[in-house]
């Protein structure tokens, strides 16, 4: 166990945390440098395009340090966006050290110190390390006072590399082999593994990444799992070499997997304790938490004979994404498709975006949502995440929206425009803390229904990329809210309604139909954009038929190539939906909630 | 439906600078070439047996000297017959237009001339890159009709760049001033592979906007039929029903036709067909025994429905609901009523006695209403 070291890296998004796995990785030698595709660890398309890690990913480091001895170094590699920081937070859990990845031009950002503040809670030893110094704006003193000034860690013990040129990694390996501690435990004591992610694997069903605090699991062994209280019969265990690397056992310290005929990842709960059925410990590891989605939207297939492959689509998704829930779910306008629950926007992204890649699906999805609480007459309580299901309003007593406290961490020559950005946004009680000169921490807390939707990209375009922003959970509150409702020639789209702040109503009616003016195509007829409270138009705007199209003779007798152009079009059009006669673009739907100043 | 023969020239003395038919500026191989075409009738003896139109076009088929007229025609007639009504048309650049030519054509039976007059305003036939002037095509015009032609069509172009409607109108107006039998208009279609296509992508040269070309499309409609022609294809106008084109007509109503020559196309049955864009290897095809086809294409019902449907609604004919359906086994009105319905209401089609016609401004749109 002296030989073991569990450890993550943890930075700021684009701070250059994949590219650094990758070079220790290979410094470790077990790719051969042909085989190294960028970014080892991000194993999705996704991830790699986007920079980002969605699923946490597992490796186990060959290394000699230079006392001669052999180590395993096991890299944890955790999700790099708020939207998965529960997920974070169990990686973190199952090490005993970081690495702080620091950009040498950007700094110190918002999700640096979020990362920080996380491994602090999890007592983890911390490494300081600026990437990038072969960047021409890298400032390593700079970044130096920031460690000691906003991190409260010795600058002195920051390392320094450039991930990309593949310099300062020895001096990492050394690091993590001289500060970061071994993992304690006893493999004599009841097995406690926490289950830190699930991966599903078509053949051999849900592979369980664990960390094992406590005993020994081996195959054959019955476990079970303590919050959702089943138990399995353990098939194989081993450890992640570049695939996985079958073993007789697991013992206390080690990072590895555990199959066990689980069928599905839902079945298992990221943060859950495994224990043996026979010699059970008699509590779970703590730090468990059930997340919830926050952010709601429903999926509709643009062609209506899609909906069984959706639906089987959604059910392999699911496999292998336990955050995401989905129900089914039905609109006037668009027909029958499913309510999705996602941890954020940029989860709700990646779950189109993988929908359309991967199992080839044209899909619409609706506005999507905040839950909001309704107090009804008598005192019954509702949820409601589904502007469709809005209540009665003359029924409604209380209603009440979530909120969350936002932390935005920028120079300080943007405080006046983020400030504006925030009370835009409903923002209030805000705190302003100076962590070092010329640098703010701004906390707010605003409606989580107001960051969803395009907050942190005009953050972002505000402070010119050096705004981070991060944000967790506070309560709920109580709010005026009201239902906006959009007509298409009259006729109302479900999938276009929004539940809105009251204050805000006409000015995002006023924005909605001018946003879909922007997205829906001029077409054969022209075509009316109402916004509408109750029986109320607050907003209207029109589209201009177009009134000339024609062009391509059919002469000489080729008809083939017409018909060809024709039923390419035709293929265009089907990626539109179809309400009444309009066609509406996918994009029409997000659009609404995006604002125009980007 | 007797099928229509379309014998394709593919010679011209140089490149107009919108053109994207297929070509060679080189008249080494003119000879040789109507040889070979006479190699291409052999082919088909078997398939086709008799035709009541033949259509010479291009390239630019004027280039033929009026012998070889003949020679081609005396070999369709060899291997296949043709109707006595047949209607023989033959395109032509208005400088070939020779009374001697003339003379000699009607002669051999051709009784239709298609005349490639493009432009009266010499700017613009130079934009186009026509080696004709103004001029030329007046001359052209009086002669063919001084040699006794009596259905001739002139060929326009409106839509390019920097032109606008008055320019565009008094064009037309020269046009209808020598009431020729048949007018066709067309839109500049932008091909990418064109000079105009490439200083359209540089950026040099615009063209006119939608609701330009819109107002060009219904006044060239609105004043032809003020002059008593009909507006029988989107781009088509025949002074009198017997004037429409019988061959092009061939084209949007699914009868049979031959086209020989390097890319000609062809339609039987549910098949179509074309040969390679190459004269080399059409001439090297022939010469031994083999078909110079490149690509064959068998239509499936739903294909050969949505080409009846996008024709169709290119007509002033329009969709016979009946036949549509007994051809289909698809009732038009069951299937797409609602938006039949809302077309009508916006005034792009009619729906009457058992047909689906499209009305002025329906034509204008006939791309998009051939997609509902």
């Amino acid at each position: 166990m002296n030989t073991i070291r569990n450890f993550s890296i943890i930075a700021h998004i684009d701070h250059g945390k994949s590219t650094l796995a990758d070079r220790l990785i290979q410094y470790t030698g077990i790719v051969e440098e042909r085989n190294m595709k960028d970014q080892m660890l991000d194993s999705m398309d996704i991830e790699r395009e986007r920079g980002i890690t969605i699923k946490s990913q597992a490796i186990t480091l060959p290394y000699r340090a230079r006392n001669g001895r052999d180590y395993m170094l096991n890299l944890i590699d955790t999700p790099g966006h708020v939207d998965f920081s529960y997920e974070v937070s169990r990686s973190l859990a199952s090490c005993e050290g970081v690495l702080l990845l620091i950009d040498a031009a950007q700094g110190v950002q918002a999700q640096t110190v979020a990362n920080l503040y996380m491994a602090m809670e999890h007592d983890l030893e911390i490494i300081p390390v600026i990437n990038k110094i072969d960047l021409p704006s890298a400032d390593i003193e700079r970044v130096m006072e920031q460690i000691d000034s906003e991190l409260g860690l010795d600058p002195y013990s920051a390392l320094t590399c450039s991930a990309k040129e593949g310099t300062g990694i020895e001096d990492i390996l050394e690091a993590i082999v001289e500060k970061i501690p071994p993992p304690e435990g006893s493999s004599s004591n009841p097995l406690a593994a926490l289950i830190f992610d699930a991966q599903y694997d078509s053949f051999r069903g849900t592979i369980i990444h664990c960390r094992i605090f406590e005993g020994k699991i081996k195959g054959g062994d019955i476990i079970r799992f303590m919050h959702n209280e089943t138990t399995y019969r353990v098939e194989e265990v081993g450890h992640f070499a570049l695939d996985r690397e079958k073993k007789s056992h697991l013992a206390a310290g080690d990072v590895g997997y555990i199959i066990a005929g689980v069928k599905t990842v839902s079945d298992v709960t990221i943060g859950d304790t495994i224990t043996l059925e026979k010699s059970p410990r008699n509590k779970p590891l703590p730090g468990f938490k059930d997340v919830k989605p926050v952010v709601f939207a429903s999926i509709y297939p643009i062609a209506s004979d899609d909906y069984e492959e959706l639906a089987v689509s959604l059910e392999k998704f699911k496999l292998n994404d336990a955050s995401f829930i989905y129900e089914k779910d039905s609109s006037v306008a668009l027909g029958q498709g499913f309510r999705c629950g996602f941890l954020g926007l940029l989860h709700l992204d990646i779950v189109q975006e993988r929908l359309e890649r991967e199992y080839d699906l044209s899909i619409i999805l609706s506005v999507p949502s905040v839950k909001y609480r309704f107090t009804l007459e008598g005192g019954e309580i509702e949820y409601i995440d589904n502007p469709i299901r809005y209540p009665e309003p003359s029924k409604i007593q209380m209603s009440e929206e979530p909120y969350i406290r936002a932390t935005m961490l920028f120079p300080e020559k943007y405080m006046g425009s983020v400030m504006k950005l925030c009370m835009e946004k409903r923002g209030e009680n805000s705190i302003v803390h100076y962590p070092s000169p010329g640098r703010i921490e701004l906390i707010f807390e605003m409606p989580l229904a107001e960051v969803i939707t395009d907050f942190y990209d005009r953050l972002k375009t505000i402070t010119q990329g050096y705004g981070s922003f991060d944000y967790d959970f506070l309560d709920y509150r109580e709010s005026k809210l009201i239902l906006l409702d959009i007509l298409v020639n009259g006729e109302r789209v479900d999938a276009l309604s929004q539940i809105v702040h009251r204050g805000k109503a006409r000015e995002r009616g006023v924005h909605a139909c001018e946003r879909l003016k922007d997205e829906i195509p001029r077409q054969m007829f022209k075509i009316a954009i109402q916004g509408a409270i109750g029986g109320e138009i607050i907003s209207r705007t029109t589209i201009s038929p177009y009134r000339k199209d024609v062009t391509a003779k059919c002469y000489g007798g080729d008809i083939t190539r017409k018909r060809k152009l024709l039923e390419k079009q035709k293929k265009g059009k089907k990626r539109m939906k179809m309400v009444g006669s309009v066609a509406i673009p996918q994009s029409a739907f997000i659009a609404v909630l995006k604002s125009d100043n980007e | 439906m007797i099928p229509g023969l379309y014998i394709h020239i593919p010679f011209c003395l140089s490149k107009c600078h919108y053109c994207n038919f297929y070509s060679e500026t080189s008249l080494k191989d003119l000879s040789s070439y109507t040889q070979a075409l006479v190699g291409e009738m052999a082919l088909y003896k078997q398939h086709f047996k008799k035709f009541d139109t033949v259509y010479f076009g291009g390239g630019t088929p004027s280039i033929l000297k009026a012998e070889e007229v003949a020679d081609i025609l005396r070999s369709i007639k060899h291997y296949f017959s043709l109707s006595d009504d047949s209607e023989i048309t033959i395109e032509a650049n208005p400088g070939d237009l020779h009374p001697e030519f003339l003379k000699s054509l009607r002669d051999e039976g051709v009784n239709r001339l298609n005349i490639g007059v493009q432009s009266f305003d010499d700017d613009i036939l130079d934009f186009l890159g026509r080696r004709h002037s103004s001029r030329d095509a007046v001359h052209a015009i009086e002669t063919t009709y001084n040699e006794g032609f009596t259905n001739t069509g002139l060929d326009l172009i409106y839509g390019i760049p920097g032109q606008n409607m008055k320019e565009w109108m008094e064009t037309l107006a020269m046009a209808v001033s020598f009431k020729p039998e048949h007018i066709s208009c067309y839109q500049l279609t932008i091909e990418a592979n064109t000079q105009i296509g490439k200083r359209l992508g540089r950026g040099e040269i615009t063209l006119p906007d939608e609701d330009l070309q819109y107002d060009f499309f219904m006044k060239t409609s609105e004043s032809l039929e003020d002059e008593g022609y009909i507006h029988y294809e989107i781009s088509n106008f025949a002074r009198e029903t017997k004037f429409i084109s019988r061959h092009n007509s061939k084209y949007w109503n699914h009868t049979p036709y031959l086209g020989l020559g390097p890319s000609a196309h062809s339609f039987s049955g549910n098949t179509r067909w074309w040969n390679h864009a190459s004269t080399d290897r059409y001439l090297d095809n022939i010469k031994k025994g083999k078909s110079p086809l490149e690509d064959t294409e068998n239509l499936d019902i739903k294909s050969l429905r949505m080409e009846a449907f996008f024709l169709g609604l290119r007509t002033a004919k329009g969709i016979n609901l009946q036949d549509f359906n007994n051809r289909f086994n698809y009732d038009l009105v069951a299937e797409k009523g609602d938006v039949l319905a809302k077309l009508e209401g916006s005034g792009l089609i009619e729906i009457a006695d058992g047909h689906i016609v499209p009305t002025r401004s329906g034509f204008a749109l006939a791309d998009s209403l051939a997609l509902i």
